[in-house]
Parts: C-alpha cells; sequence; structure tokens
C-alpha cells in the first residue's frame, strides 16, 4: 500500500491505531445498516419465492423455448463464477508477487470470492430444475452401478466451481485466524466468545507464525494455478462443443480475463461505500482504487481485443455458420445486448487511461457498476444470442426470459450482498495483521535518533 | 517448555531490542523461549532460527495423493462401467487431466491444513500470555527455575524490555 508506506513517520497509523481503527467496524450496526440489510432479505425472499413458483409447477416457468435451453440461470452462473476470481487475484496472485497495496483490500475481496461462489454454485442446481436430484452430479455408489461422464465438460465444472468453493474459503479463514486473535482480546460478551472459539488458540507465537506463514505461502501457490483453471474449465462448458460463436480456442483466456475483469469492478462496487460507512479512509485510499483501475484498464484491454479477434477469426475462418452468428449478434434481433456489453466492456474502460478518473472515487464507482452490467451481458449474448442461431433456420428460435427468471437473478444478488452485510459486520473486512505487516516496527534506535 | 512452568515474560515495543534479547537469550545456552509477535517479522524469524516448518511435505504429499486419486476415480469408474461416449477410447486420460487437476489442489489444500494445524497443536507453546502481543507489543516468556530467574531478568531488562515480570 503506496501511502501506508511512504508517509510520514508521525502520521502513518501506529500497530495500535490499526486494531482500534478496524475493530471499531464491527461495532454496533447503525440503522442504515438494518435498513440495508432488511431490503437485500425482502429481495432474496421474493427470489426464493420464485424458485418454489418454479420447483411447484416445473422449469416451463422460465422462459426456455427451443433451441435455447441455457438462458439467464447459466449466463448468472457464469457471472457469480467471474465475480469470484479477483478475489483470488488479489489474495493469492498479488500475495505471492509481494504486492504491498492488496493488504488493505484482500480481505473484501477474498470475502467476495467466497460469497459469490456460494451464489454461483445455486445457479446449475436451479437450472437443472429438479433440485433435489443435485447429487447425481457427484459420483456415488448407487444401486444401478452407474458412474458421472468424465468426459464431459459439464463434470469438470462441478470438480472444478467445487474445489475452488473449498479452497476459496479454507485461505479466507485461515487468513482471518490472526485478526480474530487481535478482535478477541478488545470484544466483550457473546463477540468475544465467537472470536475465542474462531480464532483456535491463536497467540502469535514463535511456532505458530513458523508453521502459519509457509501453509499462507502453500494455500497461495495452489490458489492461483485454481484460480486460472476455473474459469478456463467454465469457458470449455461452451468450447467443447460445436456451436457457432462458442467453438473457439480463444475462450480459455477470453473468460479468465473477463471474470478479473468484472471482479475487480466488483472489488471496486463494494469498497466505495464500504470505506465510507466503517470510516477506513486512512487504509483504503485513493491509490488502492488507481491500482484497481489499472488492473481494470488492463483486463478490460484484453476482453475488448478478444472482442475484436472474435470477429475476425469468424470472419477469417471462413465459415458461413461462424460469420452468420456473428452478424446475428451485432445486428440480429439481440443486437441491444451485444451492444450494452460493447459500450460497458470495450468503450468505457479506455476511459481509464485517463489519471483523473482513476483517481475519482465516483467516477471509479459509476464505472464499476457499467461493467459488471456489461459483463452480465457478455454472458447472456455469449450462451443466449449463440444458441438462438445455430446451424439450420428451423432450428432458430427467440427467448425472453420470463419474471421467474429476474426475480430469481435479483435474489442472487440480494443473496450475495446479505452475506457480505453479515460478515462486514462481524469479521474484520480490512486485514489487521496485512496492513501491520507493510508498516515498519518501531525500533530502539530509530526512537534514540 | 513444560505447561505451567514459572518464568520471566517480558514486553518489548521495539522490534530490534526483541531480536537483541533473543540472540542474547540463545548466546546463554536459553532454547525453549517463546517469542510472541503481532505480525510475522523477518528480524524476530532470523533471530530465533527456525527450521523451515514441515506443512510444506504435507502440500506435496496432499497434491501427490490428489492427483493419484484423480486418475484412479475416474479410470476405475469408466471401466467399471464402460460406456462409450462420442467414440472416445473408454479410459481417456486427457479430459481425466481437468478432474486430476482439480484433486491436486484440493487434497494439497486440504492437507496443509491439517498440517498446519498439526504441527501448530504439535509444537504448542502454552506459557504466559498478554493481550497486548497480538496487539503492538512483542513478547518473550522464558521458563527458568527461581535461582537463575534475577539473571534473566537483567538481561531481558538490559536488552531493552518495556516491562520485565515474574510468572509463576
Amino acid at each position: 500500500m503506496t501511502t501506508l508506506v511512504q508517509e510520514d513517520q508521525l502520521t502513518r497509523p501506529t500497530y495500535h491505531e490499526v486494531t482500534r481503527d478496524i475493530v471499531a467496524t464491527l461495532g454496533r450496526p447503525s440503522r442504515m445498516y438494518y435498513v440495508l440489510l432488511g431490503l437485500v432479505i425482502t429481495v432474496f425472499a421474493i427470489g426464493v419465492v420464485a424458485l418454489l413458483f418454479q420447483v411447484r409447477y416445473g422449469l416451463g416457468v422460465a422462459g426456455y423455448t427451443p433451441p435455447v435451453m441455457w438462458g439467464v440461470y447459466i449466463a448468472t452462473f457464469v457471472f457469480w463464477v467471474g465475480i469470484a476470481h479477483s478475489g483470488t487475484l488479489i489474495s493469492a496472485i498479488l500475495y505471492l508477487f509481494r504486492s504491498a497495496w492488496r493488504t488493505s483490500v484482500y480481505r473484501t475481496a477474498e470475502a467476495m470470492t467466497v460469497f459469490a461462489v456460494m451464489t454461483a454454485g445455486l445457479f446449475p442446481l436451479i437450472h437443472v430444475g429438479r433440485i433435489w436430484y443435485a447429487y447425481w452430479l457427484f459420483p456415488y455408489p448407487n444401486q444401478r452401478q452407474l458412474w458421472v461422464n468424465f468426459k464431459s465438460p459439464l463434470l469438470w465444472d462441478v470438480f472444478a466451481v467445487s474445489t475452488y468453493f473449498t479452497v476459496s474459503t479454507l485461505f479466507l479463514i485461515v487468513g482471518l485466524i490472526p485478526d480474530l486473535a487481535a478482535v478477541r482480546e478488545k470484544a466483550t460478551g457473546w463477540r468475544k466468545k465467537l472470536y475465542e472459539i474462531t480464532s483456535l488458540g491463536w497467540r502469535g507465537t514463535d511456532q505458530q507464525w513458523r508453521h502459519y506463514t509457509r501453509g499462507y505461502l502453500y494455500l497461495a501457490a495452489l490458489a492461483t494455478p485454481l484460480v486460472l483453471s476455473v474459469h478456463s474449465v467454465v469457458s470449455w462448458d461452451f468450447a467443447m462443443s460445436i456451436v457457432p460463436g462458442w467453438h473457439a480456442t480463444i475462450f480459455a483466456p477470453y473468460f479468465v480475463a473477463g471474470a478479473i475483469y468484472s471482479g475487480v469492478a466488483m472489488v471496486v462496487t463494494l469498497l466505495v461505500p464500504l470505506r465510507k460507512v466503517f470510516k477506513v479512509e486512512r487504509y483504503i485510499t485513493v491509490e488502492h482504487f488507481e491500482n484497481l483501475a489499472k488492473l481494470l484498464l488492463l483486463t478490460g484491454l484484453i476482453v475488448g481485443y478478444a472482442y475484436a479477434i472474435e470477429y475476425f477469426i469468424a470472419w477469417y475462418s471462413g465459415s458461413p455458420y461462424e460469420r452468420a452468428s456473428f452478424w446475428n449478434r451485432a445486428f440480429g434481433e439481440y443486437w441491444w445486448a451485444t451492444w450494452t456489453m460493447i459500450t460497458c466492456n470495450g468503450f468505457l474502460p479506455l476511459l481509464l487511461f485517463s489519471r483523473k478518473i482513476r483517481r475519482s472515487i465516483p467516477a471509479m464507482f459509476v464505472l464499476s457498476l457499467f461493467v459488471n452490467l456489461g459483463m452480465w451481458f457478455e454472458r447472456f449474448v455469449i450462451i443466449v444470442v449463440s444458441l438462438s442461431f445455430e446451424y439450420e433456420p428451423y432450428a432458430m428460435g427467440h427467448y425472453t426470459p420470463s419474471w421467474v427468471e429476474w426475480a430469481i437473478l435479483a435474489g442472487s444478488f440480494a443473496w450475495f450482498f446479505m452475506w457480505f452485510l453479515l460478515f462486514a459486520k462481524n469479521f474484520p473486512t480490512v486485514s489487521i495483521t496485512e496492513v501491520k505487516e507493510i508498516i515498519p516496527m518501531p525500533r530502539k534506535e530509530r526512537a534514540h535518533a | 517448555m513444560s505447561a505451567g512452568a514459572g518464568g520471566i515474560l517480558a514486553s518489548y515495543v521495539h522490534v530490534d531490542a526483541a531480536a537483541d534479547a533473543i540472540r542474547a537469550l540463545k548466546a546463554k545456552g536459553y532454547r525453549d523461549f517463546t517469542v510472541y509477535t503481532p505480525v510475522p517479522n523477518v528480524e524476530i524469524a532470523q533471530a530465533v532460527r527456525h527450521r523451515v516448518s514441515p506443512v510444506r511435505l504435507w502440500t506435496l504429499l496432499g497434491g501427490l495423493t490428489g492427483c493419484a486419486a484423480g486418475f484412479a476415480l475416474t479410470l476405475w469408474m469408466s471401466y467399471d462401467w464402460p460406456l462409450v461416449v462420442g467414440g472416445r477410447p473408454i479410459g481417456s486420460v486427457i479430459p481425466y487431466v481437468v478432474i486430476a487437476f482439480e484433486l491436486t489442489i484440493l487434497f494439497g489444500a486440504g492437507a496443509t491444513i491439517l498440517g498446519l494445524l498439526f504441527h501448530s497443536w504439535r509444537t504448542k507453546q502454552t506459557g504466559p500470555y498478554d493481550g497486548r502481543f497480538t496487539d503492538d507489543h512483542i513478547g518473550i516468556f522464558v521458563p527458568c527455575p527461581v535461582e537463575r530467574r534475577p539473571d534473566v531478568e537483567e538481561l531481558l531488562q538490559a536488552s531493552g524490555a518495556e516491562e520485565v515480570r515474574v510468572e509463576t
């Protein structure tokens, strides 16, 4: 974190101030907090009602129309898995690169990862219709002695997403342990009990740090290839098929870049209100937003390049089906979705070449909302528009999402924000230990000087 | 250090003072002391001079087990129910790499956590503790018999401890 490292010794926070300021974020929630929590729980309840309606009357209540049998649910699944990715990038990959600025923002990003995967994981279950048979996705000994088909990319996805959820949850919990010990010493009542249990007896002894630092390093090392693999595997759900618009070798890097892009945007969306509400402006500074803006710009340029290259390859392949599919994307009946995606993800991030915009927090917040919107539409375009316009004219169709799908989509956002709000008031959203780590410890020789 | 043993507990504000104290204790032949720090610190770690944690072996073994389990699971299940899909061989190693890769990571991470818990438990240090050690102070607890306490107390004071107290 540039500012804390470079700040003058007199203005730089002390270790005690770091603990005090971050523990203060866990204080009594304000009325606004309860209003927000009530709002997200209400929207979540609407999503649950819509889901129960679908369970009662079957998948017919979704807007699926042959040949479009993957719609909002799968687009939203890919969207949420993508959101998760930047959390691991910031917490694990930038950790391995010893990037100091990540320390103030990584906890928020990492919690976002876990809640985003929790949200994503609901959608394949909702999409299959009979949720109560979802365990069929896993290989388990059964009466008919059937096993799952390991050659299917859909099954690779089951393994990739469940591994991702497990590892990112473990990574979040391990990172929290020293912080919970610090909070434990300041807490009272039931919260003290909670932190005593969850800090697992942490006291910061030399032996504990010896094992902890190694363990954390290896978890980061394992999470790094994992994050790159998960969205590659998700992309192969599409790329392994022969649908025009899907069958492309660029899909894995294209999806990974897009995932990090949307995830960074969601980190910005979460951090802007968080730093204000929790009064942690001293720790999450304009420098952080500028660094996040640079990440957004880089990944946005990769995504923009991927959009362009997709069109180029469709033309260069000479395949009339590919050409027609991409022409349909831009000028067919879903042209509005395609141009929303291109504008939000391809053109708007170019504004980030301006230093003034990179350092403007309101501008970054607005931009992050547009990127989130654009990235959801990207998944909608890839999935729905490609399926609606395949090889045979008689197999072309139009899909319009039903109210059930929109309600479940809204409910998924509420579910995500509900977990985040609950987390933010009970666990430190800024890492106490890692913020301290980049502040030099006081030295006797310096004090005497 | 045996549980409940008495000794001297010192707290420090300055990291170099604590590192000096650790080096002086080592020079006098003390090995069985505990150092508490709010964050991992290179200077302290160099003074304590622990060997590299064996947690890495758990990661390696977990990863290798996961990889082997991934291939074993997919191949065995494929041959247990030999169904030709898309004209591909029954045991198709290339698609199974994905499963093996994911299980390598999953088992590697799980084993790392188990290793971390196991070794933290095995090398548990149960001396006296002060809540400031997770905030902004460094602590050193030296278990020692009554007759050696004045020497240890003097050594810790001389190195720049903010507070030194006897723990019984």
